[in-house]
């Protein structure tokens, strides 16, 4: 090997010239809060991928793995950037057993082809998504993103049960295996989930499967506050009930579902129009299980003093998952000048909301809020505009939800935010008590720091 | 490529792997830190402790009685500072190792760190210590409608830390998961004996999933001296069949098909007829004598959905020839069937002086198979192979059953082991469902590990556990070279689990 023969040549003998990009338009598509890549690669195969990261490591090249690119925004600018790796080259489906309910698919496959193969046999992966136009499945599990169905069926780290990725060695490593229940060796799988690819490129990932709901219906309850709206979302969760989802929807978010419907020529259920927060419970199951449940939300509506009460059609109550379950992708592109929290705390009562509000209202930034289900909430801040003042007032707005969230003993993150805003705030907040633990996990990953540096918790 | 010399440990390790006799001066700071009566170090005491429910044998040079964090950390310090390993142990019910004192040293036993220290049953968690055993949690709970999911068959003496650092599951795994599908936070003792948290109690906090690494690493990354475990609602409805077949063929046809069809049950459990007639003989559940192999499944969730499911099972049941689908009448009948499944192990105790759990693990449309080749490969050796185990999720639990006294038969035992483990991992399968490699099984990990899995999982285990000083000689092959499979040497042991 020559330092003599330029990048671009060196790699075109890795993957062939005709994967090798280096076109600015390219670069830019690939850009990472506006960094660009040297170049922009296309591997074909898990030992393509070995080899790019054994040269990158040895010349210290920074690389980042991309899958469908929708969430190339989550976490800090990258250090270094040096190569992009476009997976949507490797879209293999290695192995499906159907009859066991278990799939081995690579990074790259998109998701929606995906579960339409699934579908095919009557079964589907649970990892209702945003962006799932264009997302891979590698880019799901690495974004660590939430699911929409996350309060049945769990995350991905629940249903991943093994995975093949490239360590900052360039060796090819898989753990776990392809059966529902292992506990062989180190369950390094599930520390890829949410790494947002700093510590392997994954070429492969094994799940379990499940089988597609009968049928799916949905409710909506209206409150006039955030208080009986949380009264009886808590109400629910006692009931055991299955919930596939259980969202408290703030009024501004309510309002854009309703824009939404609006906007496609569809019927704006009741509920949405109003200046209320609302409960939207969605659930599955057999036809039984559906009557059971639907008679049981309009027995609690009723009790909890509902203003409006009201079972969707399975069209509008598809529209509003999908809404629902898409909403990241509608929040990050509402306004130019926007920011959105992912935020968990213990517990969410309308005094803390109202304090996590707080800010926002201060600086007459608009504010959306949403309560899935696992308590875990999204506000996404709105500027009218882009400039430095809007940037400011963001910036100011999101250090009162970072400091109300930690004194609430929450954790808050920031998914998305503008470039500018990135210079004066890490996204991820403070760092946490475990962090030097994390730094073993990274060095042993990645000891050379080629993945991704600088993007994750504390510049990992 | 050629296969490659490697050698998984380094040369540290290796050095601290072949010490002599413990220095008494430890044995001294240990006895003023905790109290004489908080260290065991006569050699009658410790014979207690080199026995897990394994068929391996490891003597500790000592064994100490922590009752605080405090305490395991400063434990911690001492054996690093006399270069002495680490291995916790928490009711050693364990079958695979795990908790045995392979290279000697101080062996930390939780069972006074006992204390349930929070219940939070308005958000479904409880903080406990690692000495707890697993099924006092649910009993603490149950008031309110709660358990924890995790049952081991061993439930009502192993201990929530032993299941931590195992991964343990248990015949209901199959709907609920395993014990890492439980945890929330962690508070851990390093190696160095630094205490940290990691995990949240509420929710995922940004950065690595180190919960999940902790959880299933077998005492080989730290110490766990606080668990915060999540807690499950009590399901409306339960409803346990009995399905009886005349054919091991038809039964393990059913599962297959089962599964093939979506339905999840709480529970698959298989008994082959010969298991099924020991357990009989000696606790009385209520198996037919007669028949071939029983499933016992449990739905549970909405009546609805239960009524629904149980329906439907039994349809496929009768649809592959079962003779009879019983359906368990109240709890009492219900608690009978589930004591025939968890107190098995003890019966077949009654037919040999030992016996020899495996814990392979298969995708479950090829059980049929499966259980054809165990059954060849009992006759190839001379042995009666029982079958007794989670059918829902393939994780197999065949059973061998040897006089230890009987050299040949015990190699005879090893060898079928081994050669029904790499059948399991031939129909794409894996070593172990839920009892964890340990020692047991450390030599066969090559069959599903390259080097390159191997150089990545001793880094991770280097960065926490540079000396080898925690739990050392588990998961790793000891083997100098890749590609070579032993069976350890050891003297094997009279042990049966329950």
């Amino acid at each position: 090997m020559s330092s003599a023969i330029s990048l671009p040549v060196r790699l075109e003998k890795i993957v062939g010239a005709d994967r090798v990009r280096v076109e600015a338009a390219d670069l830019e598509e690939f850009a990472i809060d506006g960094q660009k890549p040297s170049a922009v690669l296309q591997p074909g195969s898990a030992e393509e991928i070995a080899e790019i990261v054994r040269m990158a490591a040895s010349e210290k090249l920074a690389l980042v793995a991309c899958g469908g690119g929708s969430k190339l925004g989550i976490g800090m600018p990258p250090r270094r950037y040096d190569l992009a790796l476009d997976m949507k080259g490797l879209t293999q489906i290695a192995h499906y057993d159907a009859a066991d309910l278990t799939l081995s698919v690579d990074a790259g496959k998109s998701l929606r082809a995906l579960q339409r193969i699934l579908k095919e046999k009557g079964q589907f992966l649970p990892v209702d998504v945003p962006c799932v136009e264009r997302t891979t499945i590698g880019g799901t599990v690495a974004s660590g993103i939430d699911s929409a169905l996350r309060q049945q069926y769990g995350t991905a780290r629940d249903f991943l049960i093994g995975a093949e990725f490239i360590d900052g060695k360039g060796q090819v490593c898989k753990s776990g295996g392809r059966v529902v229940k292992n506990v062989t060796g180190y369950d390094l799988h599930k520390l890829l989930v949410g790494s947002i690819g700093t510590l392997a490129v994954i070429t492969r990932l094994n799940f379990r499967t499940f089988p597609l709901p009968e049928t799916r219906a949905g409710h909506l309850a209206s409150f006039p506050n955030a208080r009986s709206a949380l009264g009886y979302r808590t109400t629910l969760l006692k009931t055991g009930l299955p919930f596939a989802n259980l969202e408290v929807l703030g009024p501004e978010f309510s309002a854009m579902a309703a824009r939404m419907f609006k906007a496609t020529n569809q019927e704006v259920p009741d509920a949405l129009s109003s200046n209320h927060w609302n409960v939207y419970a969605a659930y599955e199951g057999n036809p039984s299980v559906v009557k059971r449940v639907t008679r049981e939300l309009g027995k609690h509506s009723a009790a909890a003093d509902a203003s409006k009460n009201e079972y969707l059609s399975a069209a509008v109550n598809e529209e509003l998952a999908r809404f629902s379950s898409q909403s990241y992708g509608f929040l990050t592109s509402a306004s130019s000048g926007e920011a959105l929290f992912r935020i968990v705390l213990p517990e969410f009562t309308a005094r803390n909301i109202a304090e996590i509000l707080r800010p926002a209202r201060e600086h007459s930034l608009r504010a959306v809020f949403v309560l899935r289900a696992c308590n875990v909430a999204y506000l996404a801040l709105l500027a009218e505009t882009g400039d430095a003042s809007a940037i400011q007032s963001l910036g100011c707005v999101a250090s009162g939800v970072f400091s109300t969230v930690t004194a609430a003993e929450g954790t808050a993150t920031l998914l998305h935010a503008p470039r500018a805003l990135k210079q004066n705030i890490n996204v991820w907040g403070a760092k946490r008590a475990d962090f030097p633990l994390m730094q073993l996990v990274k060095q042993a990953f990645d000891p050379h720091s080629i993945f991704a540096p600088g993007r994750f918790v504390g510049g990992l | 490529m050629p296969a490659r010399c490697v050698n998984y440990y380094s040369e540290k390790a290796a050095t601290s792997c072949s010490r002599h006799l413990m220095d008494p001066a430890l044995i001294r700071d240990l006895k003023s830190l905790l109290g004489p009566a908080n260290v065991l170090s006569q050699k009658e005491d410790l014979l207690l402790y080199e026995f897990d429910g394994s068929v391996e044998k490891a003597r500790p040079e000592a064994v100490v009685f922590p009752h605080t964090t405090e305490h395991v950390s400063r434990i911690v310090k001492l054996a690093a500072k006399y270069q002495v390993p680490v291995v916790g142990r928490g009711a050693g019910t364990g079958l695979s190792g795990g908790a045995l004192a392979r290279r000697g040293g101080v062996m930390i036993v939780f069972a006074r760190m006992n204390r349930v220290l929070e219940l939070d049953l308005e958000n479904w968690r409880v903080v406990v210590q690692p000495g707890v055993v697993n099924l006092d949690i649910s009993r603490a709970v149950e008031h309110a409608g709660l358990y924890f999911a995790p049952d081991p068959s061993s439930q009502k003496s192993c201990t929530i830390g032993g299941n931590v650092a195992e991964n343990s599951g248990g015949p209901h795994t199959l709907a609920y998961g395993l014990t890492t599908n439980h945890i929330a936070a962690l508070e851990l003792v390093l190696p160095d004996g630094e205490i940290v948290r990691v995990g949240s109690r509420h929710g995922d906090a940004p950065g690595y999933d180190l919960c999940g690494l902790f959880v299933g690493s077998e005492g080989t990354l730290a110490l766990v001296t606080e668990i915060t475990v999540k807690l499950s609602g009590k399901a409306e409805a339960v409803k346990t069949l009995l399905a009886i077949f005349d054919t091991v063929g038809d039964a393990s046809r059913t599962v297959a098909e089962m599964t093939a069809s979506g339905i999840t049950p709480a529970a698959c459990e298989m008994l082959d007829g010969w298991t099924l007639r020991v357990v009989e003989d000696y606790i009385h559940a209520g198996f037919p004598c007669d028949s071939a192999a029983v499933l016992l499944i449990e739905v549970e969730g909405l009546r609805e959905a239960v009524e629904s499911q149980a329906a439907a099972i039994a349809e496929i049941c009768k649809a592959n020839h079962a003779r009879e689908v019983r359906t368990a009448r109240d709890e009492r009948e219900r608690e009978l069937l589930w004591k025939g499944r968890r107190n098995a192990f003890g019966a077949l105790g009654r037919l040999a002086p030992s016996n020899y759990v495996l814990d392979g693990v298969i995708p479950r449309s090829k059980l049929p198979e499966a259980l054809e080749r165990i059954h060849e490969t009992g006759k190839k050796f001379g042995f009666q192979i029982g079958n007794m185990f989670h059918a829902g999720d393939g994780n197999l639990h065949p059973i061998v059953l040897y006089d230890l006294r009987d050299t040949e038969q015990f190699k005879r035992a090893i060898a079928a082991a081994e050669e029904i483990i790499r059948m399991c991992v031939s129909l794409g399968g894996s070593l172990t469902g839920e009892h964890g490699v340990g020692m047991e099984k450390s030599e066969l990990m090559t069959l599903l590990f390259s080097d390159a899995d191997f150089e990545l999982m001793r880094r991770i285990h280097d960065e926490f556990n540079p000396d080898s000083s925690l739990n050392p000689g588990k998961i790793f092959p000891l083997s100098k070279c890749c590609g070579e499979i032993r069976i350890r040497k050891v003297s094997p042991a009279n042990r049966v689990s329950s």
